[in-house]
């Protein structure tokens, strides 16, 4: 009975830290867009929020004057809308994209007494199978928003939007495949602690070094399912508006606009796990470090779990910075480029990549 | 642990909504979704049986069955699709040129 | 498994299964049939199929769904009319879909302890619905049939761009 409370307790401790640190942090990377933006387009950006002169290095714009503005506005509903749909689509468009969080692992073991928690949230067996199953639900907030609009430019805005999104989808899947096949493995953990160790002795042996190519193409897929710019022809900013969502006000805005910092942390957080080690740390192993040269540190497990979700973090902060940088320095692109781009560029690349990684582990065992 | 006949006493209701639906609704694409709702009751009895006979090969059916769906999606709603564009409706009681 | 999960997760899909038939709008029937894949994927997580339960998210809910929302948005559906005073179908249609329900829900209470196979009470293999077991019994023993099925989607792909495609001219 003890255990079945201690498992319950350390379930939902996870679940409440990975998801109040996920929307926290998609709050944050609005106010990291805005004065990120303006710095590389030499203006000064958001900076009229303010209590008594004190801006608090861009908190009090994030904390408290945007989520109030977007929770007090009026719910607008154009008419001749089905309520129904109008109000599920935003609901359905967030639900996937933070549950999809459940499965990427953010430090390896915290030894507590005699008991390891696995910090992960769901330790499920078909993880990476999970996360395309919740990327292929994300597409049904953009086909209802734009339908549930009334409004046919939000119904073209939804469609582009959809066809888009499962377009890259398979260019995901594919990239994804290939890396199942280098780890053996579809639980996103054991591919993490499968990128300890290092190469030659010093370098780590992170999954970018035996994928790079399914590295550029996940990441550009990734970049185009959360119709990030240049891929956010379904949004574009200067044409439809909002796209897809235009007719949204409100909270309902909120959701739809939150989704889209929530998917760029999805990305970041699975090329920081495929590609990069996820939690790993150059020479940490579970008791301590372990220099090339033959030195090591030995350290309790608190503070190698520390410093492994720190580490974590950082890779997960920079490939969500890295996202932004794109976005502010590429044009958008045209949308028959795009589906181009996505059906003939990306999908034989990604079909090519398998098929040499398949050829290359029949030939040499476990690449 | 629930006992087998329950789950297929879930899919044969299941397969019955889906029979009502195809025969009362004239909608031809919402005949279609009852369709489908028909083989994921199918799909819900080879799982079941599946972990009954503790044998694999049911899912591998299901996984048959799935990519069957998949096909017969794609070109039915394509004939309705040409069916619309000449007739203007898709409305099964309008569709009765075969009809005695 | 409890049989409290099972019973609410049951009701839950016969509910949106009767939404699927009785909705009016098209789009709404569609986005009911969406619910009940969902949760027939979690029955089939309670089954020990988490293989099938992630090809059924992905393939039917992400997939196959889409392109009926899809068709029906193209085609700019709008509400269907309200039945017809054509009683005599409907009820028909009732009361045989629930001649052979009760029908087989009898034979199934006749039959239920007949059931070959070890039963749902003894625990499966490890690795029982992974996708490594499916996988290797797909393409060891059923692997003509999926060359087969690839053929299929194939006829599917080019049959469906073919009447679908707007000639031109």
């Amino acid at each position: 009975m003890n255990s079945l409370w201690f498992d319950l307790g350390a379930a939902t401790i996870k679940s409440l830290v990975v998801v109040l640190n996920v929307l926290q942090l998609a709050g944050m990377l609005g106010w990291v867009e805005r004065k990120g933006s303006a710095l590389i387009q030499d203006r000064i950006g958001a900076n009229r929020a303010a209590i008594f002169g004190f801006t608090g290095a861009g908190l009090v714009n994030t904390m408290m004057a945007d989520p109030l503005k977007f929770l007090t506005k009026e719910d607008v509903i154009p008419g001749g809308v089905d309520h129904l749909l109008h109000t599920l689509a935003p609901c359905i468009h967030l639900f996937p994209a933070l549950v999809t969080f459940a499965v990427i692992p953010f430090g390896d073991v915290l030894v507590i007494g005699d008991r390891e928690i696995n910090l992960q949230v769901a330790p499920l067996n078909i993880g990476i199978l999970y996360v395309l199953a919740m990327v292929s639900l994300g597409v049904y907030g953009v086909v209802l928003g734009g339908w549930a609009s009334n409004n046919r430019w939000s119904l073209l805005g939804g469609i582009r939007g959809s066809a888009q999104m499962i377009s890259y989808e398979l260019a995901m899947g594919l990239a994804l495949v290939a890396m199942i096949m280098t780890y053996g493995t579809l639980d996103l953990q054991e591919m993490a602690r499968a990128q300890g160790g290092t190469l030659l002795g010093i370098i780590p042996k992170w999954g970018i070094l035996y994928q790079p190519l399914a590295f550029l193409i996940f990441f550009t897929a990734g970049m185009a399912e959360s119709k990030r710019v240049p891929f956010d022809l379904p949004e574009s900013e200067s044409e439809l508006v909002s796209g897809f969502f235009t007719e949204y006000s409100g909270t309902k805005h909120l959701m739809f606009f939150m989704t889209d910092f929530v998917e760029v942390i999805i990305v970041s957080g699975l090329a920081t796990t495929l590609f990069f080690g996820g939690w790993q740390v150059p020479f940490l192993a579970r008791d301590g470090f372990h220099f090339p040269g033959g030195a090591s540190l030995l350290l309790p497990n608190l503070v190698v779990a520390i410093l492994q979700i720190i580490s974590f973090s950082v890779k997960v902060l920079f490939f969500c910075w890295f996202q932004i940088m794109i976005r502010w320095t590429l044009p958008r692109f045209r949308y028959d480029q795009l589906m181009r781009l996505g059906w003939i560029g990306l999908l034989p690349l990604g079909f090519l990549n398998a098929i040499v990684t398949a050829m290359i582990i029949l030939a040499w065992g476990a690449h | 642990m629930v006992p087998t006949t329950y789950y297929i006493a879930l899919s044969a209701i299941l397969f019955s909504i889906g029979i009502v639906g195809v025969l009362t609704r004239r909608n031809a694409i919402v005949i279609f979704l009852c369709i489908e709702l028909m083989l994921n009751a199918a799909n819900l009895a080879f799982v079941a049986f599946a972990r009954q006979l503790g044998s694999i090969d049911g899912q591998v059916i299901v996984f048959f069955v799935m990519t069957v769906a998949a096909a017969e999606a794609a070109v039915g709603l394509a004939i309705i699709i040409a069916v619309f564009r000449h007739r203007q409706t898709i409305n099964a009681d309008d569709l009765r040129l075969l009809r005695w | 498994m409890g049989f409290a999960l099972f019973f609410i997760l049951a009701g839950l899909i016969i509910l949106s299964a009767v939404g699927v038939v009785l909705n009016r709008h098209p789009v709404r029937s569609a986005m009911c049939l969406v619910a009940t894949l969902f949760l027939l994927a979690v029955l089939f997580i309670f089954l020990d199929a988490d293989f099938v339960a992630a090809l059924q998210v992905v393939v039917y809910a992400g997939a196959i769904m889409v392109v009926f929302l899809f068709v029906i948005m193209l085609l700019n559906l709008s509400d269907d009319a309200p039945a017809p005073p054509q009683q005599s179908r409907r009820f028909s249609a009732l009361v045989g879909a629930s001649l052979f329900v009760l029908g087989l829900l009898y034979l199934l209470r006749q039959a239920g302890l007949l059931l070959p196979g070890p039963g749902m009470g003894t625990a499966v293999p490890q690795g029982f619905g992974s996708i490594e077991m499916v996988g290797l019994r797909l393409f060891t023993h059923y692997l003509l049939q999926f060359e087969i099925t690839g053929l299929l989607m194939l006829g599917g792909v080019v049959g469906a761009v073919v009447l679908a495609k707007r000639k031109v001219g």
